[in-house]
C-alpha cells in the first residue's frame, strides 16, 4: 500500500499524525507530509486507512505502489 | 440589551441569541435540514445559515465569494475600533493579510510546542480538583473547566496567571452577550487595555512569549505595525479560552449525565482518543461567519453583498447524510472527518492545543473523579450564539 498527501488540500488538522505518527511527518506550521515515499509497512495498512478516513480536507489517498 | 422578538419561523426569521436555539439548537436544525437546509434572517442586517455537512465545506472552502473580513455571528452594531484597523488577523483576514499572519502563530501551536504545555496543564488540573474534591461536589464548568484554557494561553501569551479571572470575564463579554453592545465594549477595551500595556513592557524586555516574538518579527523588512500585534495577540486570547472550556464542559456534562460512557473510559484508557473527536463532533463549540462579497446565488438562495452567513459547524458535525448516527456519541466512532476547528484555510491555529486541553483534563478528572452525576438538570446553564458550551454543571460525586 502506497500513500500522498496533497500539500495544496492539507490544512494542518494533524488527524493523520495523531492516528499514524509513524506514516506521516508534520512541520512547525502544521504542514502533513508522508514518511520517505508513502509506502505502508506491512501490518499499518489499517491505520493508513484511518488516517484517510479521518481527514476533514480529503487530502489523503492512497495511490498506486 | 436589545429587544428580542420571538422567532416565528426558524427558516425565515431565525435568531442564534434566542434562547430556545442556545438551549437546544439541535431539533432546529435537524428540521431545517429537512425542510430549508440554508435558513435565512433580516434581523441584525440579513444571514444566512448553514445547517449540512456538504454546505458549510463547500462555503468555508469558497474564499472567492464568502470573506472573512467579518466573523462574528452577530453584526458588530460599533464602529471599528481605531487601534485595530484589521480586526484579528488572521481570523478576519482574507488572503494575503491572512496567509503571512497564519504562518507567524501556527508555530506557537505546533505539536511540539503543545507538548510542551502538557505537564503544565496536567498539574494546573489537578490543582483545580485538589480545591474541590473533599467537597464531594463541584461546578464543573466554573470550577474547573472555565479554569483551565486561561491559564494556558496565559502561558503561550506570556502574561501573568493571575490575570485570568479578568481575562475570562473580558472574554465572556466579547463572545457571549453579542446583543449587548456596552458589554462587547467593555470586553473589547479590557483586552484591548491590557495587551497595549503589555506590547510596550515586551518591547522594551523581550522574553520568550508570542507578544515578545511579534513585538520583535519583521515582514518583508519591516517592523509590524502595532495594530496587527495587537490584533493576533488579542486573537490568541479571545479564541483560546471560551472554546476550549466549552468543549471540555460539555464533554463533562455529557459524562455526568452517561455513567455508561464514563466507564467505557474509565476502564479503557485508548477509547480516549477517538472520543475526544467523538465530543468534539457532538458537542462542536464554534460558528464562525463569513460576509458576502458581492451579489450571488448560492445553492438557490440570493445572497445579497454584506450579508453574513454563519459557518454553522456544529450543525454541519450532526449532519446524517455525513455521520451515521450522527445525534448520538459514539466514543470509539473511527471514522470522524469532523469540522469542529473549521475547514479550510481558517481552521483553528490552535486545534492541537485545545484537543491537548480536553484530553488533559478528562483524564485527570477521571482519574480522581471516575463515578459522578449532575447535582440537579435544572441548574445546568448554558451560553451560545458564537460559541456555546455550559456555564454552570453543578454536579456531585459522594
Amino acid at each position: 500500500m502506497k500513500i500522498a498527501v496533497d500539500p495544496e488540500k492539507c490544512q494542518g488538522h494533524a488527524r493523520c499524525y495523531a492516528l499514524a505518527p509513524d506514516l506521516f511527518d508534520i512541520d512547525d506550521y502544521g504542514q502533513s507530509s508522508v514518511v520517505g515515499e508513502g509506502s505502508v509497512p506491512p501490518g499499518r495498512e489499517e491505520d493508513a486507512r484511518l488516517a484517510i478516513a479521518n481527514c476533514p480536507e480529503l487530502a489523503i489517498s492512497e495511490v498506486e505502489a | 440589551m436589545a429587544q428580542r422578538l420571538p422567532v416565528a419561523d426558524w427558516s425565515t426569521d431565525f435568531d442564534v441569541m434566542d434562547p430556545a436555539y442556545i438551549e437546544d439548537p439541535f431539533s432546529i436544525w435537524d428540521d431545517l435540514r429537512k425542510t430549508c437546509p440554508i435558513a435565512h434572517t433580516k434581523r441584525r442586517g440579513g444571514a444566512w445559515l448553514l445547517t449540512t455537512y456538504a454546505d458549510v465545506t463547500e462555503a468555508a472552502h469558497d474564499i472567492e465569494r464568502f470573506s472573512s473580513l467579518e466573523v462574528g455571528v452577530i453584526a458588530s452594531e460599533e464602529e471599528p475600533d481605531d487601534l485595530l484597523p484589521y480586526g484579528l488577523p488572521p481570523i478576519s483576514a482574507d488572503p494575503p493579510l491572512h496567509s503571512w499572519t497564519r504562518r507567524l502563530l501556527l508555530p506557537w501551536f505546533s505539536h511540539t510546542k503543545v507538548d510542551g504545555y502538557e505537564a503544565m496543564t496536567r498539574d494546573l488540573c489537578r490543582r483545580l480538583i485538589d480545591g474541590f474534591i473533599g467537597t464531594g461536589q463541584a461546578d464543573a464548568a466554573a470550577d474547573f473547566a472555565q479554569q483551565i484554557p486561561v491559564r494556558v494561553i496565559a502561558k503561550v501569551l506570556g502574561v501573568p496567571e493571575d490575570l485570568s479571572d479578568a481575562f475570562t470575564g473580558w472574554v465572556r463579554d466579547v463572545l457571549e452577550f453579542a446583543d449587548e453592545p456596552e458589554r462587547v465594549k467593555r470586553g473589547g477595551d479590557g483586552i484591548l487595555g491590557f495587551l497595549v500595556e503589555h506590547l510596550q513592557l515586551r518591547k522594551d524586555d523581550p522574553r520568550d512569549d508570542l507578544i515578545s516574538q511579534l513585538a520583535h518579527t519583521r515582514h518583508e523588512g519591516e517592523p509590524l505595525d502595532d495594530s496587527l500585534v495587537l490584533g493576533m495577540a488579542g486573537l490568541v486570547l479571545i479564541a483560546g479560552i471560551d472554546t476550549t472550556w466549552s468543549a471540555i464542559g460539555s464533554a463533562l456534562w455529557h459524562l455526568a449525565r452517561n455513567p455508561r460512557d464514563t466507564a467505557r473510559l474509565v476502564a479503557e484508557p485508548p477509547l480516549m482518543a477517538p472520543a475526544v473527536e467523538e465530543f468534539l463532533r457532538v458537542y462542536s463549540p464554534v460558528t464562525m461567519a463569513r460576509v458576502v462579497r458581492a451579489d450571488v446565488e448560492f445553492k438557490g438562495c440570493p445572497m445579497a453583498a454584506g450579508d453574513k452567513v454563519l459557518m454553522n459547524f456544529p450543525a454541519a458535525n450532526r449532519d446524517p447524510a455525513a455521520f451515521e448516527r450522527s445525534d448520538e456519541v459514539v466514543l470509539e466512532r473511527a471514522h470522524n472527518r469532523h469540522i469542529a476547528f473549521g475547514t479550510g484555510i481558517h481552521r483553528c491555529a490552535g486545534s492541537n492545543l485545545a484537543r491537548m486541553e480536553l484530553r488533559v483534563a478528562l483524564e485527570e478528572w477521571l482519574a480522581r473523579i471516575p463515578t459522578f452525576r449532575l447535582a440537579d438538570d435544572a441548574l445546568v446553564t448554558w451560553a451560545g450564539g458564537q460559541v456555546r458550551g455550559p456555564r454552570s454543571i453543578p454536579v456531585v460525586f459522594p
